[in-house]
């Protein structure tokens, strides 16, 4: 081997750059530099920080570990996001909205995500909240750096500050150019702390240059090229790879006994364990994952999972707290004076987030401090936070726990990605050297924390004309909030978090029947891990609630399309659906066609609506048209081409948001026709792509997308919005090709095909 | 064993056994391929060998020895990305990424066999490779690209 060869090899062996290093500055060092102007929120009164919801302020006294973004006197700008790029796009789009609102180039701005010790705390990536809650945050700061800068220039320039104007960082006297100064001169070798007022002017949405603009995303030629640095390809010096052993997935088994002789045979091997967590480290990774699947253990006898086939009963009878959650009008009365009543129930079950990549941490954890870089979604200390999981697991001081955040696989709400995190701080921590450890594709699969399965129980009462006079939708449902493995691997319970987020909460209620009322009845456990899927509990409900106004259309011989119009009084919600409508070229007749055929392959059409939204975002607004062909003789389902037209207020990246509504319209559809987690008495059977399955390139149809752009709202979220009308969408077109209802997802051929067979 | 890894020769002392996957990752420092499933099942760990793809968690490296292995990295870098890598980020045809590595390694062995191939037959290509984000559409818009610029 020639000296450069090995020179290579020696760069390549060493271990990967962390990802602070990547990004060619030290962070630390440059927040405590001088020649920077900071712009942090006042410690003193940290809820004057922004009048968006959902800050938090860090405990952090005496320094600026609350910064949100900083200026160098070279003029770059460093944006410091608690929020982090899940593969989205958002680091793009969160430098738009800094770069927009200082008047700097976008190439100036450089984002630092998700680090537990110099990002401050914006509450967990989840619900689609970074651009429309964090990014909102960060346009305030920015508006305080640029007022502050524009102060500061002022006086240099002898000029009033409204007679000054911003061009890509250099501040100019307006009508004399001549007359500048770039904003790195102004901060010049000074360090600038701006605190928030809150006072600062925001920009004018018709005056934006680089927010609104298709911008390239800045993640993707390291992507295609194979130099992005994903969590799995951070190595530290003295690492050992680790692997874990579990029982049969999600039995609910503990831990016997352990046969350490079983993998003798393995080079370099150690056997940990610890409480109920099993593992193996080793030097080389192919030894880990070869003692792992040798490693004798013994596991308990646990109690045998309920059968699959009874889940929606066992959802049922299980005990509830019951509540209302909304209520207009009399729906009993109207329901006995109605001219005819209809019910339904709709069943949506355990489905996976299925990562391509399974979840991977690396943890250097000894001498009483804990390193972790980690794929979370929420590296902070906070009641949900990996920070303060990790110290509780470790038994450390919070402050001794430093996560970093490095992008994984696509997660989709898997939020226990710190799963691993917490795998690998418990094996470090136990030998006392840096460990990586990644799941394999059946933990991945088998230990998810799959969605909470849903049963709804729809009623409504017609009159004469077929008016809708009462709606009543029930639906029982277990929070949404992901649990910890961490309980489990002690011995006790999966850690439930006993917030109950959300639940309920994506109930659609937006249809304006006279008569209309709401009930959760939400539940406490169920037989499998559950937790956050993309959407919570919004797609299953809008499956339910869209496909039984469908039904009730159908009932009265209308039009679907008109029939929700009769319903509907929100503009946006009209546009959006009038949009998809109209680009489908949908021709307005009741469903189902008329004169079926009986056999063959049957084409039909469906429409959804769907709303997806909270407090902290506002809403978003999806239509969609699907078109499905269902052969007769097998039931398969093939979908040629969905229409979507979308509303999510201020789009930052138009590109961006078609990424997402494209992912998401596949993905929903994939869940709508293919995705169930199968289990029997012994642990859950859907253990990898096989017994999983998932779209492939041969299912795509053609997606067809309406961007409503609307600049003087806020941004209210992409990331999740598409998925919400699918199922339904699909399900009412099987219905009007074919006359028949699947009120059970997936929509797999064996089930269409047995829901044909009752057709006359 | 000697390997042949984007047109450097490099030794490497590991069990003949061991999937190709693990050595370009931990022993060569490669990160393009990834581990998916090591189950065959996903494409996400694919190389270029002899030009052909294969899946490198199911290969063991003494498969490798004497052939010419090529990762995403030796394509194309950032300043100067292959035709093909260019298309993709033209066409931004990622989300998370993950997938993209066997995307782009399946894309080139099928192109440089079949140059003048169609959508359908580009789809039929892809169809043992997964993408969870559902990036399928930009993914195949971004292959067609390249075809065209091959078939132009």
């Amino acid at each position: 081997m020639s000296a450069n060869e090995k020179a290579r090899l020696s760069a390549a062996t060493t271990p990967s750059a962390t990802p602070t290093a990547r990004r060619g500055i030290s962070r630390r060092t440059f927040l405590k530099a001088t020649g920077v102007l900071v712009v942090g929120f006042s410690l003193a009164d940290p809820t004057k920080l922004v009048a968006v919801p959902g800050a938090r302020a860090q405990t952090m006294p005496a320094s600026r570990l609350d910064a949100w973004l900083a200026i160098a006197e070279n003029g770059t700008v460093t944006v410091y996001s608690g929020k982090v790029d899940l593969g989205t796009g958002v680091e793009t789009a969160l430098a738009q909205i800094a770069a927009e609102e200082l008047d700097v180039p976008f190439a100036a701005v450089t984002v630092v995500q998700g680090d537990s010790a110099l990002t401050p705390d914006q509450g967990s990536t989840v619900g689609s909240f970074t651009v429309a809650v964090g990014g909102a945050q960060l346009r305030r700061a920015a508006a305080e750096a640029r007022q502050a800068l524009l102060g500061l220039a002022a006086d240099r320039l002898g000029a009033p500050a409204e007679q000054l104007t911003v061009r890509d960082g250099v501040v100019s006297v307006a009508g004399d150019p001549a007359r500048s100064v770039s904003y790195g001169s102004l901060v010049g070798g000074r360090r600038l702390d701006i605190e928030m007022t809150g006072d600062a002017p925001l920009k004018s949405p018709p005056d934006y240059r680089i927010v609104g603009q298709a911008v390239p995303r800045v993640d993707i030629p390291a992507k295609v090229t194979g130099r992005f640095e994903y969590v799995q390809n951070v190595r530290v010096p003295g690492m050992l790879h680790g692997r874990i052993v579990r029982p049969a997935p999600q039995s609910g088994a503990t831990l016997v006994s352990v046969d350490e002789d079983s993998v003798r045979d393995v080079p370099g091997v150690r056997v940990v364990v610890r409480d109920n967590l099993v593992g193996v480290v080793a030097e080389r990774e192919e030894n880990a994952i070869k003692a792992a699947r040798q490693l004798k253990v013994t596991w308990s006898a646990p109690a045998p999972l309920p059968r699959m086939e009874d889940i929606f009963a066992v959802v049922r009878n299980m005990p509830s707290d019951d509540r209302v959650l909304g209520e207009e009008g009399d729906v009993a009365a109207a329901l006995s004076a109605a001219a005819r009543t209809l019910q339904a129930t709709y069943e949506y079950p355990f489905q996976s987030h299925a990562m391509m990549g399974p979840s991977c941490a690396v943890a250097d954890v000894r001498d009483g401090r804990a390193m972790i870089w980690s794929g979370t979604q929420y590296p902070h200390d906070a009641p949900r936070g990996l920070q303060r999981l990790l110290a509780q697991a470790l038994d450390l001081p919070t402050e001794n726990v430093h996560v970093i955040y490095a992008e994984g696989s696509g997660c989709y709400g898997r939020y226990t990605t710190d799963d691993a995190a917490l795998d690998a701080a418990l094996l470090s921590q136990t030998i006392g050297r840096p460990v990586r450890v990644q799941w394999m594709r059946g933990d991945e699969h088998g230990w998810d924390h799959y969605n909470t399965p849903m049963l709804f129980d729809l009623r409504a009462g017609l009159d004469a004309s077929g008016n809708v006079v009462a709606w009543e939708h029930q639906v029982w449902s277990a929070n949404h909030a992901g649990q910890s493995l961490l309980g489990s691997q002690t011995g006790g319970e999966w850690a439930i978090s006993t917030r109950p987020v959300l639940i309920g909460d994506d109930t659609p209620k937006f249809y304006e029947f006279p008569n209309r009322r709401y009930v959760l009845h939400a539940q406490e456990t169920r037989p499998l891990r559950y937790g956050n899927n993309r959407s919570l509990g919004a797609l299953p409900s809008s499956f339910a609630a869209e496909s039984f106004l469908d039904e009730l259309a159908a009932a009265a011989g209308q039009d679907p399309v008109q029939y929700r119009l009769r319903y509907l009084s929100e503009p946006r919600a009209i546009a959006a659906l009038r949009a998809a409508v109209e680009r489908a070229g949908w021709e307005p007749r009741p469903s189902p066609k008329r004169n079926l055929p009986a056999s063959g392959v049957l084409t039909g059409r469906g429409v959804a609506l769907g709303e997806y939204g909270q407090p902290q975002t506002g809403t978003t607004w999806i239509g969609m048209v699907a078109d499905v062909e269902v052969d007769s003789a097998s039931g398969q389902v093939r979908v040629p081409r969905i229409v979507v037209a979308h509303d999510c207020g201020l789009i930052v990246n138009p590109d961006g948001v078609r990424n997402q509504i494209e992912g998401n319209v596949l993905q929903s559809l994939s869940r709508a026709l293919f995705e169930e987690v199968t289990w029997d008495s012994n642990g859950v059977t859907s253990v990898d792509w096989r017994t999983y399955p998932i779209l492939t390139f041969a299912d795509v149809p053609d997606v067809d997308i309406v961007l409503i752009n609307r600049p003087e709202l806020r941004s209210s979220g992409a990331g999740e919005s598409a998925t919400i009308p699918t199922a339904a969408a699909i399900a009412n077109a099987i219905h009007d090709a074919t006359g028949v209802r699947v009120r059970r997802v997936p929509f797999t051929a064996e089930r269409v095909k047995a829901v044909l067979a009752q057709r006359g | 064993m000697e390997l042949n890894v984007n047109g450097r020769t490099h030794t490497v002392d590991a069990d003949p056994e061991t999937p190709l996957l693990y050595v370009l990752r931990n022993d060569l420092g490669l990160n393009g391929p990834k581990f998916g499933c090591g189950l065959s099942q996903c494409g996400a760990c694919e190389v270029l060998m002899n030009g052909r793809e294969v899946r490198s968690c199911v290969t063991p490296v003494s498969a490798a020895v004497g052939a010419e292995v090529v990762t995403l990295e030796g394509l194309g870098t950032e300043d100067n990305p292959h035709p093909l890598q260019q298309a993709f980020i033209d066409e931004q045809a990622a989300q998370c990424g993950y997938c993209i590595n066997g995307m782009i390694i399946t894309a080139k062995a099928f192109l440089d066999r079949n140059p003048n191939a169609d959508e359908a037959a580009i789809r039929q290509a892809l169809s043992r490779n997964l993408c969870r984000c559902a990036t399928h559409l930009r993914i195949l818009r971004a292959v067609n690209r390249y075809a065209r610029g091959l078939q132009a």
